[in-house]
């Protein structure tokens, strides 16, 4: 079995030596050029002027573009036509690109993009939610709107009412490896290399652009170094300009953004702001509930709007709300255009419904965790032998009528309660919150708090056709396997984890099968390794081609010696034919010699989803993702400043096809999830421009913000569903688990007042914020 | 600006170069040397995936001028293997604890991590940390990283005790 095994990445090897070739670390033809783009300096206005002159005669340069140098302006949107390469007369945002500069050397590049004098004047600046609000500036015609049963009147009867409003910050995604592409003009194309974790979208755009077929624009991703969701659709700009100037020029072209430009020019998490107002009863029910989102999207819609709907998808996280409403505002600002990160709007909903509870709990002097179990969903009915239910069936009978999510969707597999109670007990929960109560209690300075945090996370694509995967599998007359899918590596293991499942199905070592760089021309019409969903999808796909050789050989083999096909079987690198067992490799020999073709594509559609954005109505998911967390943090009154102590974890990842992975997954995540609603600010100074643009003084968490005590396991039961090895994707759900880090912050800010007053902390939670919630605290 | 050859020792190797006096060590080592497994990542000092040792002192080859770097016996993660191409123990725990996702970060982990222990053998925790504070990694949470570094100095210190 090599599914399921804690091995670790397949690059690692190459990682640990500096081996591991990234985009920059290729040699590419001598002659290559380098681009780089001269950035608006402006965050709305006309471009009433442009000398590029000092541009053109800078050392080095070869050729300058501006909008006017366009017949057509290329776009580099995912989603509108709303992004054109560089600016067209008029700037919506401070860094958006105006002219781009080609050169002998990157360095020469960016020396002379400094030089554009560009006269602008100003139109009125929308920076704040506020601001777009006011001037009714936003994407699609107003706010979207999601109902469930009658929140209106469950609220006005209830017999209190909870209210805040609380504001979330967005977060850089900070990928160690910047953007970056590189085009190499062919004879009847382009071949383009991009840190992407979208081939298919670059080709798209780059096709566009060129006004050439998708055939004649070939991209390959070997891998990233980082993505989180910034590599989606960020990289389109690059790619373009590239391969525009590799065509006009005829040379190889280039583009690394610098980190201080990368962090101008790109989308970053969307922040918003959340309003909310629950009715309870005396136990702390929610009986209604009305969430308000005011989503700062950016200067364009990129994938805001999938964003911005997933955010309400995850309103409910773990519980059951029979009345809700939802109002989400896509705002239209003149700020970097939000884009995809990790979680995908997910964490932007769920941190507002722990919000709620938080704030229940407060208001009823209650463990937030007794009011997190009084809501959740109903448990899944048992399923497996001895239940009369078969696993992940539809049609099994069912004893009660499922709970559904507020938009329609019937939970049938919500663990979350068992889970709490797990962690409860692992970390000794109850009795933590008990002492740490009697240490406030003696300690004027430091206080101490302690939050728990669960996750339900929704698997799938919401864009139903997104749901679909391919893959290409040979075998060779050696029996070496090599396999392509169209999942992109940017750290997160997929190549391994896809490996373990095509080794399985052959029988083989994992070290047997080699993956290949993601490649348009092997592998087409992919979708952004992103959703979580790269090993779900990608593995089901390579699982498919895997089968299919499979069983030709097994076929060829039971013809050969006579025996039903049903008695050959592949493990341990051999295929065992009856009594007898040959090596895997001989088999392949012998079928190839037979004229048995060994190579086959594979292809996988998530099954069952169906949704419709406009109502929010269907089953957007195929599963949900499960998780928890529990922290512990110290925060000083004087200062702000604040440790996370012990984080406990229990999280979901089905049948692990690689715990090892898993779990570096949640580690991680857990620690970029807490960064977000802690350390990490984003600042835009009154102009508009982002200050916060190195990590000098944008804070990413380092060795030391770990927590010291950090216990991580997995929840090992199968998946209901039938997905790869019963395994449940990885990537996003446990992101949300840093909310915890946050809440316990608000606890032990909590600690500090006499229980009248709700901390209301906003995110992120720096050491200023929580000094000024500290300060709040002591002026009832 | 002036072009001159340039001579540095890195790996044990002496490696002549052009170089011009704005030049910064990063890029020499990753483009004319052809060392890529130097990172650039925020080229301002503060994420240490460029990190090389110097005179066995870990630096940021980015805020590094080249130029003042040949008087100075220059290791990049290159050179961490042996001769006969036996992994270093960081290496090797690196690879056991996972401490690498994408692996932009590892080099300037590694490096740094060398630097600590050749100067202290038995660090704490703490001590890992702390030596680790100038390095960023995005993916893992950094607790594979530290698992890892610990680990490495309990193999090269059990390795010595045997030796002695």
């Amino acid at each position: 079995m090599t599914m399921g095994k804690p091995l670790p990445h397949d690059s690692a090897p190459l990682h640990v030596t500096g081996q591991a070739r990234y985009l920059d670390d290729l040699p590419l033809p001598a002659g290559t050029l380098h681009a780089a783009f001269g950035l608006s300096t402006c965050a709305h206005g006309t471009i009433t002027a442009i000398d590029l002159s000092a541009v053109k005669a800078a050392p080095g340069v070869l050729k300058v573009y501006a909008a006017a140098d366009f017949t057509e302006m290329p776009d580099c949107s995912p989603s509108t036509h709303d992004e054109p390469l560089l600016a067209t007369g008029t700037v919506h945002y401070i860094g958006q690109p105006v002219f781009l500069v080609i050169a002998d050397t990157h360095l020469n590049a960016r020396k002379a993009a400094r030089l554009g004098r560009i006269t602008y004047a100003d139109l009125p600046a929308l920076l704040t939610v506020d601001d777009a609000l006011k001037a009714n500036s936003r994407f699609e015609q107003g706010p979207i709107i999601w109902t469930k049963g009658d929140a209106t009147r469950a609220i006005a009867t209830a017999p209190q009412i909870i209210e805040g409003t609380m504001e979330v910050g967005g977060q850089e995604h900070f990928y160690l490896e910047g953007q970056i592409a590189a085009a190499l003009p062919q004879e009847d194309g382009v071949h383009i290399y991009s840190s992407t974790q979208h081939p298919t979208e670059i080709q798209h755009k780059v096709a566009h652009a060129l006004h050439l077929p998708m055939s004649a624009v070939r991209v390959e991703t070997r891998r990233m170094g980082g993505g989180f969701g910034g590599k989606e659709s960020q990289g389109n700009a690059l790619a373009i300009a590239c391969a525009v100037a590799a065509r006009d020029l005829n040379k190889p072209c280039k583009m690394r953004y610098d980190r201080d430009d990368d962090m101008m020019i790109t989308g970053k998490r969307h922040d918003l702001r959340i309003t909310y107002r629950a009715g309870i009863d005396a136990n702390g029910r929610i009986l209604g509930l009305d969430f308000t989102h005011l989503i700062r999207c950016g200067w364009a819609q990129d994938l805001s709007l999938a964003v911005a709907d997933r955010a309400m998808l995850h309103a409910d996280n773990c519980y059951h709300l029979p009345d809700i409403r939802i109002e989400s505002h896509r705002l239209k600002t003149n700020t970097q255009s939000a884009t995809a990160y990790r979680g995908f709007g997910g964490p932007q909903g769920i941190v507002g419904i722990e919000r709620v509870i938080d704030h229940i709990a407060f208001a009823l002097k209650k463990d937030p965790n007794a009011i997190r179990k009084l809501n959740y969903y109903r448990a899944a009915e048992p399923t497996g032998p001895g239940t009369g239910h078969r696993i992940g069936s539809t049609y099994s009978p069912k004893n009660h009528i499922p709970q559904t999510t507020p938009y329609f969707m019937e939970v049938e597999d919500f663990i979350g309660q068992d889970i709490t109670d797990a962690l409860e007990k692992s970390s000794n929960y109850a009795a933590r919150r008990a002492e740490i109560a009697a240490w406030n209690s003696t300690n004027p300075i430091l206080k101490r708090g302690i939050a728990f945090t669960p996750v339900k996370f929704g698997i799938s694509f919401t864009l139903t056709w997104l749901n679909q995967a391919g893959a290409l599998v040979h075998v060779y007359q050696d029996g070496s396997i090599h396999l392509n899918h169209g999942g992109t590596e940017m750290g997160q293991g997929l190549n391994q984890k896809v490996a373990q499942v095509a080794a399985q199905v052959f029988g083989v070592d994992t070290a047997q099968v080699k993956i290949t760089a993601t490649d348009t021309a092997k592998v087409p019409n992919t979708s952004a390794t992103a959703a979580s969903s790269g090993a779900d999808m990608n593995g089901m796909a390579a699982q498919n081609a895997c089968e299919i050789i499979r069983q030709r050989m097994a076929d060829f083999l039971a013809n050969k010696l006579g025996l039903p096909a049903a008695k050959i079987q592949f493990q341990n690198g051999e295929v065992r034919a009856g009594a007898e067992t040959f090596p895997f490799a001989q088999v392949a020999a012998w079928a190839y010699q037979a004229r048995i073709y060994l190579s086959s594509t594979g292809f996988y559609a998530t099954p069952k989803i169906t949704w419709d954005r406009v109502k929010g109505q269907g089953r957007p998911f195929l599963y949900f993702a499960y998780g928890a967390a529990i922290t512990e943090v110290v925060i000083d009154t004087l200062t702000g400043e604040n440790r996370i102590l012990r984080t406990d974890i229990l999280h979901d990842a089905g049948t692990s096809l690689n715990p090892a992975l898993d779990i570096g997954q949640v580690e991680g995540a857990y620690v970029q999830g807490a960064g977000w609603l802690t350390t990490e600010e984003l600042v835009w100074n009154a102009k508009g421009a982002l200050s916060t643009h190195a990590p000098s003084t944008y804070k990413i968490p380092a060795c030391s913000d770990r927590p010291p005590i950090f216990n991580v396991a997995l929840w090992d039961k199968p998946n209901r569903e039938d997905t790869v090895g019963k395994s449940k994707a990885v990537g996003e759900p446990p992101f949300n688990l840093g909310i915890s880090a946050f809440l316990a912050l608000s606890d032990a800010i909590a600690a500090t007042g006499d229980g009248s007053r709700y901390p209301s902390l906003d995110a992120p939670a720096t050491p200023e914020r929580i000094l000024m919630a500290v300060q709040a605290q002591r002026d009832v | 600006m002036s072009k001159r050859i340039g001579s540095f020792a890195v790996n044990g190797k002496k490696r002549d170069t052009i170089i011009e006096p704005h030049m910064l060590l990063v890029d020499v080592i990753r483009d004319s040397l052809g060392l890529t497994g130097t990172k650039r990542a925020c080229a301002s000092g503060n994420c240490g995936a460029c990190t090389v040792l110097a005179d066995g002192q870990p630096v940021c080859s980015c805020l590094t001028l080249a130029v003042c770097s040949q008087d100075k016996a220059l290791e990049t993660v290159e050179g961490l293997r042996a001769a006969d191409g036996t992994l270093h123990p960081l290496q090797q725990a690196f690879i056991e604890h996972c401490a690498a996702q994408c692996g932009y970060c590892t080099a300037g982990m590694l490096m740094t991590s060398k630097a600590l222990l050749d100067a202290n053998p038995r660090p704490s925790r703490e001590d890992v940390k702390r030596a680790l504070s100038g390095n960023i990694c995005r993916c893992t949470g950094y607790v594979k990283i530290i698992d890892a570094v610990l680990d490495a100095a309990q193999k090269i210190n059990a390795a010595r005790e045997v030796a002695a």
